[in-house]
């Protein structure tokens, strides 16, 4: 079916050559239900440019084949950080001149807008995401406040909830052991770091219950499998606002990484594709976007303009992992890290899981 | 004295012999051609597929096809040379052209695969390659202190020729130490040999369990009327209908802390609220769980055993004397186990390679080795992945044979 979509749209795109259109290769889902509402509808409105809308499970795979393939039928893609960089790496990408972009609405260039390392040479990035832990306020009305409350198993008993993987729980267990945030990753680096991660995570290993897909925290929350959990912060918000559970968020500690929009190599109307992503990343649109799903912009002057949520009432801006309030103690997510240490660091994750 | 036999011919007098091999060959091509149609779907959907994935095991030209000089001066220069300016010139001209080609990243996974943080390394250097100057050694350790690790080069020279046996190092726990010869890697790390054993330990167990409990449901099966059997066969055939996510999730449902199984023993006061059984998302979990998916496949080969088996073989033991016990010891159970082999050999292959379930109840301590071969196809590892799907067919392929030594694949009957 989705090779028919792409095929199909192929043949659009060449019969009507003359008239540009941008293909959009997006997650699906909320997820793109909230693309299409916030740069899509108003794109096409703006330029009469229509956009085209491909959903897929992971959109790099499917970008790497086509362009290896030289049968790019997709001007535009939304990736993860890493798939962004190693796509770019090899050749795959049009590079995106961070220069060309528009200025914030206040005027800052689009360089200083974006925040730190939102933008590489072949990616625009368009929301952060974040890795944060949440909790079931009923079973602590006081509630936890700090990501060290996390690994306090006396003062805050009961199940937790983390990822099946080294990936972010590495990095709060050492937040959460005192380690500065802008200090996680040098640490890290070295043996004893390591040792200190997994000795905090040693801790707490005893109540753990080990999630994989986003989709479970809220479920071992709800179901009271767990007194608290990490968790993406958007599955969670759906949980509390959308279904009315009562879950809240602890913001401190929270790592947070960012999706972005790349145009492959050979992409059938590269020039509207670039007009595209520079019309979806410029400030109105980005703020727009959390109306409908509780991603933070990547661009700082789109924060005081988030709105509310789709239901009317609920004000988005606290929600955002971006917002002022929740990055005091945050940690943006270092590919450069992840992308050398990720086997070695999840081969021990994996053996210090097994080991009792 | 031998007479010479006229030469058999047919009526049109070409030679007998000669007419019935054109015939035969003519049956055999269509005969041949009947099958064409199931060979070329083996051979597109099976054996293509799994051989090129079994390929990359041993075959992966990301350093090698990338790093041509350097590949030269490793040719040249014997293992344990210290490498010299020759060597880091040779690095450093092949950095800058991977740099023009895009495909620093490409050599520096590979690099990656054995010694960590090498891809930045590769990265960082190719960037700045193309303005480096001579002396190149000094150039290069001064963009990062790493080259001059030797483990570095010990690994580039592993790399520079695209076949290799490091993958199925790494899936056996093993690296190259800094002479180039293997050691085992450090303790904390150490994770596929025991994945295995306990792969082939938890599969064992779960054979073992479903054969203690489906011997005597099988038994009721064969000996009922067929009408009642016919009854309990649905009973066993439905879940076996059932999807295998529906049925694993229920056992998520039954078993969880705050599921219908702790909830019921709690009610009854068998166990305190606050010191539930933990039986899911851990080992207890994989086995209860996959016992219960592969039940089936134990029941059913050993029901069409047990159905063949004539009630008056046990009646003329118990009648020539024989105990209840002595009965089936000596008389019944050596009837059944065409099926009790085919169902073992049929549930052991099964868990072994079971892949779902361990990764939705297993937990932290319940994962085979399977999940690691789906995990490193996640992190497009795929040469890992193949090295320890190669390694878990090879010890199948062994077991398979130890069993047609000593029990004899002949002896199997699926029904």
């Amino acid at each position: 079916m989705k090779r028919i979509l792409i095929l199909s749209t192929a043949l659009t795109a060449v019969s009507f050559a003359a008239q540009a259109e941008v293909t959009v290769m997006s997650w699906g889902g909320g997820y793109t239900t909230s693309q299409v509402e916030a740069y899509h509808k108003p794109f096409t409105a703006a330029t009469g440019t229509p956009v085209i809308s491909v959903d897929s499970d992971n959109p790099a795979p499917a970008v790497k084949a086509m362009v290896e393939a030289g049968n790019v039928t997709v001007d535009v893609a939304d990736v993860e950080y890493a798939d962004a960089i190693r796509l770019c790496d090899d050749g795959m990408l049009e590079p995106i001149d961070a220069a060309s972009l528009p200025a914030g609405a206040d005027g800052t260039p689009a360089v200083d807008d974006f925040l730190p390392g939102a933008l590489t040479e072949c990616a625009v990035s368009t929301i952060v995401f974040s890795t944060v832990f949440a909790y079931d306020t009923t079973k602590f009305p006081e509630g936890p406040t700090a990501i060290a409350d996390f690994f306090d198993l006396a003062k805050f008993p009961g199940k937790r909830g983390m990822r099946k993987g080294a990936k972010a729980n590495l990095e709060m267990a050492l937040m959460a052991d005192g380690v500065p945030a802008a200090e996680v990753y040098a640490m890290l680096e070295t043996p004893e770091g390591q040792d200190r991660a997994f000795a905090k995570l040693d801790t707490i290993k005893s109540e753990v219950v080990w999630w994989e897909a986003g989709a479970q925290p809220p479920q071992l929350l709800a179901d009271g499998e767990v007194a608290m959990t990490t968790a993406y912060n958007g599955r969670i918000f759906g949980a509390a606002v959308s279904e009315g559970k009562p879950f809240a968020t602890v913001w401190d500690g929270q790592v947070y990484e960012y999706d972005l929009f790349v145009i492959p190599k050979g992409a059938p109307n590269k020039d509207a594709a670039l007009e595209f992503v520079k019309f979806a990343t410029s400030t109105q649109a980005l703020a727009d976007q959390a109306k409908w799903i509780s991603y933070g912009p990547a661009r700082k002057s789109s924060a005081p303009l988030v709105g509310l949520f789709n239901d009317g009432k609920t004000e988005m801006a606290p929600y955002m992992p971006t917002a002022a309030a929740n990055l005091t103690n945050a940690l943006p997510s270092s590919y450069e890290f992840w992308v050398d240490r990720d086997a070695e660091l999840n081969e021990r994750f994996n053996a210090w899981l097994a080991s009792n | 004295m031998a007479e010479i036999a006229p030469l058999l011919t047919t009526a049109d007098g070409r030679p007998l012999k000669a007419a019935l091999g054109a015939a035969q060959a003519r049956a055999k091509r269509r005969a041949f051609f009947l099958v064409l149609p199931l060979l070329a779907f083996v051979i597109l959907t099976f054996v293509i597929p799994i051989g090129t994935m079994l390929k990359r095991s041993f075959d992966h030209d990301g350093f090698s096809a990338n790093a041509p000089l350097v590949g030269a001066w490793f040719d040249a220069n014997p293992q344990s040379t210290e490498p010299d300016e020759a060597a880091y010139a040779a690095l450093v001209a092949d950095l800058a052209q991977m740099q023009k080609d895009k495909t620093p990243g490409i050599a520096g996974t590979r690099i990656n695969y054995t010694v960590p943080g090498t891809i930045s390394l590769f990265k960082g250097a190719a960037r700045n390659a193309a303005k480096m100057e001579p002396p190149f050694k000094e150039a290069l350790l001064a963009d990062d202190a790493k080259w001059s690790d030797p483990l570095v080069w010990v690994a580039m020279r592993e790399a520079s020729n695209r076949y290799t046996t490091d993958f199925y190092m790494v899936a056996t726990d093993l690296k190259r130490s800094v002479d180039g010869g293997t050691e085992r890697v450090d303790e904390k790390q150490r994770i596929y040999r025991y994945l295995f054993v306990k792969t082939f330990i938890l599969s064992g167990i779960i054979t073992f369990i479903c054969l203690l409990l489906a011997f005597p449901v099988a038994h009721l099966l064969a000996t009922l009327p067929m009408a009642k059997s016919n009854l309990l066969m649905i009973l066993v055939l439905l879940p076996f209908w059932t999807s295998l996510l529906v049925r694993t999730t229920s056992w998520i449902v039954l078993l969880q802390e705050q599921g219908v199984a702790n909830n019921v023993m709690v009610a009854m006061g068998l166990i305190g609220d606050d010191n539930r059984w933990r039986m899911i998302y851990n080992q207890t979990g994989t086995i209860i769980v996959m016992t219960h998916i592969l039940l089936p496949f134990m029941i059913l080969p050993l029901y069409s055993v047990m159905r063949t088996i004539p009630p008056s073989y046990a009646r003329a033991a118990r009648s020539l004397g024989g105990t209840s016990w002595t009965t089936f010891r000596r008389i019944y159970l050596p009837q059944t186990l065409p099926g009790i082999a085919a169902g073992s050999l049929l549930v052991f292959i099964l868990a072994v390679g079971y892949y779902i379930t361990p990764a939705l109840v297993g937990g932290a301590d319940g994962q085979l080795i399977s999940n690691f071969i789906d995990f490193h196809m996640d992190k497009s590892n795929w040469s890992l992945a193949a090295a320890i799907a190669a390694l878990l067919l090879g010890a199948v392929l062994i077991l398979y044979w130890l069993y047609d030594r000593l029990i004899g694949i002949d002896r199997l009957k699926f029904g």
